[in-house]
């Protein structure tokens, strides 16, 4: 299967098989007027599938999201068809707004205008903590 | 301002101090009696406690201030539909200071962010309720007389059991505190609470299903009630509420200086014959209840 490279832009490569289509929408690429290419189940050395994500055009990626979706995927970054950067995206101390909390004790439940703001209580085994309820954010 | 959410918000040097209030109101009832004159406490029970409710209007009351509030949400104008945020914008206009009780959980930290006067979380769902905390607190330090090394058997809902919750979080702060965790299996303690604190503070615990397995070690016995509002099934709820029955004959091994606590309202779990057992000290601990939350009233109102 052969998808073109790309001149300016990300691979977000090494990401968890299956999560692909989960980042593509948290990061809203659906509404980007430029070529974006999601590959799922492709194979990998590491982790035997992953998936990536091409996206043919420099944008502002919410590294947070990347983060707390799977801090173990790397973004490169492409300028003139070659790779000047990679990283891989921390676990975010705090999210705002970019998943809701489930408990349905939980005042987020009734009070619409608020923030759902879920923290980082434990980096190590990344466990997120509703800001309101505490209730841990099931994943 | 400062506001109580939660027992993490208060430290062990305030606690101290919240104590040494509490005992000194205690000692020196009519030297307190006119601090809050001219003050206003608003308590808003968007759910009914009585007990609750009843304990914070008493101990504003013996302050010398005045008490306003409704006792359920239907009274109120939440019944229109009114958020949180918009009610307690408006009650601050009205009063000095506001224990709040609300079903949701986070109900009252929404209303410190928005609230002009400080707020006292009367219990948040199956969440918080460091007033009874600090009540049990205080008790503990007047019944034992430390909060270090003291072995304390908790007994009945572990799961659900908020008080339980905030006793283990309070007390791992001090040093030497053992738990003995008493629950039938379907209500053993969560794993977070033995994860994120008794094991990340280096805590004793020992996990049990019969009430007299350590009973001679106990210095503190705390039972709880199985409450029916936390169960989805009423089945579950019928074939739990009576598993521990704590009377006089379980008591036999237990040490003679040992303070058995309830954060009531008890149902079955303590039976009537151990009332006036002088280890029985869970009604006192209610009168304890209206002098910490006095002191509570002074500290976040600035008063000394």
């Amino acid at each position: 299967m052969n998808i073109d490279s790309i001149k300016n832009g990300f691979v977000i490569d090494h990401i968890k098989a299956g999560k692909g289509m989960e980042i593509y929408e948290k990061l809203n690429l659906n509404k980007l007027d430029c070529q974006v290419a999601i590959i799922t189940n492709a194979k990998s050395k590491k982790t035997g599938r992953k998936d990536i994500i091409k996206i043919d055009k420099n944008i502002n990626i919410d590294i947070d999201i990347l983060g707390f979706i799977d801090p173990g995927i790397t973004i490169n970054i492409v300028k003139d068809d070659k790779i000047i950067d990679k990283f891989h995206p921390e676990a975010p101390n705090e999210l705002i707004n970019i998943v809701e909390c489930q408990n349905p004790r939980c005042i987020t439940s009734v009070e619409k205008d608020l923030d759902h703001i879920f923290i980082l209580t434990d980096k190590e085994n990344q466990v997120y903590r509703c800001k309101y309820c505490e209730m841990s954010l099931k994943r | 301002m400062k506001n109580l959410i939660d027992i993490k918000d208060l430290s062990v040097e305030e606690i101290n101090n919240l104590i040494e209030v509490a005992k000194d109101i205690m000692a020196n009832r009519e030297k307190y009696s006119h601090k809050c004159d001219g003050k206003k406490l608003a308590t808003l029970f968007f759910e009914p406690s009585t007990r609750t409710r009843l304990s914070f209007e008493a101990a504003m009351m013996e302050l010398g201030g005045n008490v306003l509030g409704f006792s359920e949400a239907s009274s109120s104008s939440v019944s229109k539909g009114e958020s949180v945020a918009d009610t307690i914008r408006v009650v601050g206009c009205y009063s000095d200071i506001i224990a709040m009780r609300h079903p949701k959980e986070g109900a009252p930290f929404v209303a410190a962010q928005k609230s002009t006067v400080p707020i006292i979380n009367a219990g948040d769902g199956g969440h918080n309720h460091p007033t009874q905390t600090l009540t049990d607190l205080l008790t503990i330090n007047c019944e034992k007389g430390r909060f270090d090394n003291l072995t304390i058997g908790v007994c009945g809902d572990l799961k659900f059991g908020r008080t339980v919750h905030s006793l283990i979080t309070a007390m791992s702060r001090y040093k030497n505190i053992k738990f003995v965790l008493i629950s039938p299996k379907e209500l053993t303690i969560p794993d977070y609470i033995k994860k994120e604190i008794l094991e990340k503070n280096n805590m004793q615990y020992c996990e049990t299903n019969d009430i007299e397995e350590y009973m001679e070690e106990l210095d503190i016995l705390y039972m709880t009630r199985v409450q029916r509002e936390r169960f989805f099934n009423e089945d579950d709820y019928v074939r739990l509420k009576d598993y521990y029955i704590l009377n006089k004959e379980k008591l036999k091994k237990a040490k003679q200086d040992l303070c058995i606590m309830h954060p009531l309202p008890r149902v079955n779990e303590i039976a009537t014959d151990v009332d006036d057992d002088e280890r029985a000290c869970y009604f006192k601990q209610a009168g304890y209840g209206k002098f910490i939350r006095m002191a509570l009233i002074l500290k976040l109102l600035e008063i000394k």
